[in-house]
């Protein structure tokens, strides 16, 4: 009798019950399913994956999408959404590029930490509005999205950063590799297992998905949930940052168009990778696989020969897929607790 | 929102310095030219003031330095005025100004075709001839319009430096600006064919569209690549999509073997022609453009051009013909290596 736990321990075999996990794993369907793409664009076009210049792109083109992805995952599973990283991204790009023109000489990193610091305080805008403002992030972000598009368009104007106007060795961190990985790539991956690593482990990250899953039982538990919420928006829009700089070095060019619209794709991505939408669940791992699956597609479907036009038809029915995924999941889970109640 | 004013105020900072450096400029180009008399009836010697979209714009200031240099030469008096921002009615109160000075011509690129309509028309009652060039306002508020290019002119110079950079056979593709781009859905249709009456060994293989946005021109090129090994060359009438496809092509194995051309700037594109990516791609030179427009106003002033025709001596660019209220500057200017260093735009 006193042994009776109000939840049993698993009857399962340890192994049985981590390779059941992985197998129903949202991440691994999706690796899956990005690793058939590759494989049959391969088939169609070997230099897809085995010309020196296929092998780095298909590196190199995601880093952008997954840096950005990865911000939003956090901020999606406290159950916000931060959409202002779009015009973060091309404020940052921007900032970048000026840095250069108004101050040649400057030391890379230290463009690469002023890009980081700027995004920073433009989500600790954004974490200060819907922490405290107890407005829907939904609504806060858009705002901010077209105040942040606003001030970027007075400031550049029509003006535009040149490839000519930024010093050889940032370009050429663009497509440097170290060990055939392209620079930016390993970036992007370093950010990735650093956060996901903080998400999985440490107390402030696990509590983030407690604040998801149920923000009234946080806060009756006792989290600090304004704070976690800051630090969430704070983590996105560093990151957002980041993703400025990048661009700056990859594509070579910012003008008051830079990363427009690209925030729906950060989205995108993470519902992919199995985050959920109303917060909670999901890991950055599946949201980078997401925007790698998403940045591969846009990048294979030419190749398949399916015209421009369809492509993107191709990435909604991918994120639809995914949420009836979810959705077709989640009955089938709440089934088996009610049969298990049952018995 | 301590932080949040800080912002704001470094945004304010920021631009009111950008205010500060443009006004700056107009000081030194512009002038007042309050002093100047109307010049009585010595033809030769009038006021010639060019008005540009906006001081300050690079491209602008090489037409209207060309243009200086040209009404020097034929002993006018040459004034530069503008406004700070191409907003639509900025340039009238600077139109007022010039047709209460008395000044002989006004050259105007217009930053609406209506908005300034009214003021142009004051001002040619009051007997000042009106030029303009690169953006045209309604026919009936001009005298003369310098047209850079024509449509058939930028199908044709495109067309022939691909196939002159890929010996005139092979796979070609395009790299557009958006699906629904009128002007760049006409320039395709005229180089289709061109492509098919005049290169019969040049096929075109896709028309991909970037929509004018860096990031998409930039990797719209790379599936391009992909998905054609066997491409030969690619034009971009774009000059968003020629600079991403040349940043794309300058670090990619295609470099050398792929040729690109198309429509673009000096600035966005010196980078790719001084390390070898793009060999030559074209634009109209707004040098040759200020000239133009400079001699078309003297033109009028002296009564070689009237109700739209007539022919004028262009000082260095040779003999022009104005017809129906339009005079064609020629051929698109071409951009390589040995003239790139010449022009800031």
């Amino acid at each position: 009798m006193s042994t009776d736990l109000l939840v049993q321990p698993s009857a399962t075999s340890p192994t049985r019950r981590v390779l059941g996990g992985l197998l129903r794993s949202r991440e691994i369907a999706v690796f899956t399913v990005l690793v058939a793409l590759i494989l049959v664009t391969t088939v169609k076009n070997d230099g897809f994956l085995f010309s020196s210049t296929g092998f780095r792109d298909l590196l190199l083109t995601p880093c952008l999408l997954l840096i950005l992805a990865t911000g939003q995952t956090v901020v999606i599973i406290t159950r916000n959404v931060d959409l202002s990283v779009g015009s973060t991204l091309g404020l940052s790009a921007y900032l970048t590029g000026r840095l250069f023109v108004d101050h040649p000489g400057l030391p890379i990193p230290v463009v690469f930490l002023a890009g980081m610091a700027f995004g920073a305080v433009l989500g600790l805008v954004n974490g200060v509005l819907v922490a405290w403002g107890k407005v829907p992030a939904l609504v806060i972000t858009l705002g901010t999205l077209y105040i942040y598009r606003g001030a970027f368009l007075t400031w550049a104007g029509s003006d535009r950063i040149n490839a000519s106007d930024l010093p050889r060795g940032f370009s050429r961190l663009g497509t440097q590799q170290l060990l055939g990985v392209p620079v930016l790539t390993i970036i992007a991956l370093v950010v990735l297992a650093v956060v996901g690593y903080f998400l999985w482990t440490a107390r402030a990250g696990r509590e983030l998905y407690a604040i998801g899953s149920d923000p009234d039982a946080a806060t009756l538990y006792g989290l600090r949930v304004s704070r976690r919420v800051l630090l969430a928006f704070v983590v996105s829009g560093a990151l957002a940052g980041l993703a400025g700089v990048v661009y700056a070095a990859r594509y070579g060019t910012v003008s008051s168009g830079a990363g427009y619209g690209i925030e729906l794709q950060a989205v995108g991505a993470a519902v992919i990778g199995g985050v959920a939408i109303f917060g909670g669940s999901g890991t950055v791992w599946g949201a980078a696989i997401g925007a790698f699956l998403l940045v591969t597609i846009n990048r294979a479907l030419p190749i398949l020969g399916i015209s421009d036009f369809w492509q993107q038809a191709v990435v909604g029915a991918l994120i639809l897929a995914a949420v009836a995924l979810d959705r077709l999941l989640t009955l089938r889970q709440e089934r088996k607790l009610v049969e298990a109640n049952d018995r | 929102m301590k932080l949040h004013n800080r912002r704001v105020a470094a945004l304010a900072a920021l631009v009111l310095s950008a205010g500060l450096s443009l006004s700056a400029c107009g000081g030194d180009d512009g002038g007042s030219g309050s002093d100047n008399s109307s010049g009585g009836g010595d033809s030769a010697s009038g006021t010639y003031v060019f008005l540009p979209k906006n001081l300050g714009n690079p491209y602008f200031d090489t037409s209207d330095n060309a243009g200086k240099a040209a009404v020097e030469a034929f002993g006018g008096t040459y004034q530069e005025v503008g406004p700070d921002q191409a907003s639509p009615d900025a340039q009238v109160p600077f139109i007022n100004t010039a047709a209460q000075q008395g000044a002989s011509a006004l050259v105007v690129s217009a930053n609406d075709p209506e908005a300034i309509c009214d003021a142009l028309n004051e001002a040619r009652d009051a007997d000042v001839k009106v030029v303009t060039f690169d953006s045209d306002t309604n026919a009936d508020c001009r005298d003369l319009f310098i047209n850079q290019a024509t449509a058939e002119g930028i199908a044709k110079v495109q067309v022939d430096m691909i196939a002159e950079q890929i010996g005139d056979e092979g796979d070609i593709a395009i790299l557009s600006a958006a699906a629904n781009a009128t002007n760049q859905n006409a320039w395709i249709d005229l180089m289709k064919e061109d492509l098919a009456a005049n290169h019969p060994n040049i096929t075109l293989v896709d028309t991909v569209y970037g929509d004018d946005d860096d990031q998409k021109s930039f990797d719209q090129t790379a599936a391009l690549l992909q998905a054609n090994p066997d491409l030969k060359g690619i034009i971009s009438p774009t000059t968003v999509g020629i600079a991403a496809a040349a940043r794309y092509l300058s670090t990619s194995d295609a470099k050398g073997k792929v040729a690109l051309t198309g429509l673009g700037t000096p600035n966005q594109m010196r980078e790719y022609v001084e390390d070898g990516t793009v060999t030559e791609f074209a634009l109209w030179n707004p040098a040759d453009l200020g000239t133009l427009a400079a001699y078309a106003a003297k033109a009028l002033v002296d009564g070689d051009v009237t109700d739209g025709s007539g022919s004028f001596e262009a000082g260095d660019l040779g003999e022009f013909t104005a017809e129906d209220g339009v005079v064609l500057l020629g051929e698109p200017f071409k951009f390589n290596a040995d003239n790139i260093g010449d022009f800031d735009f």
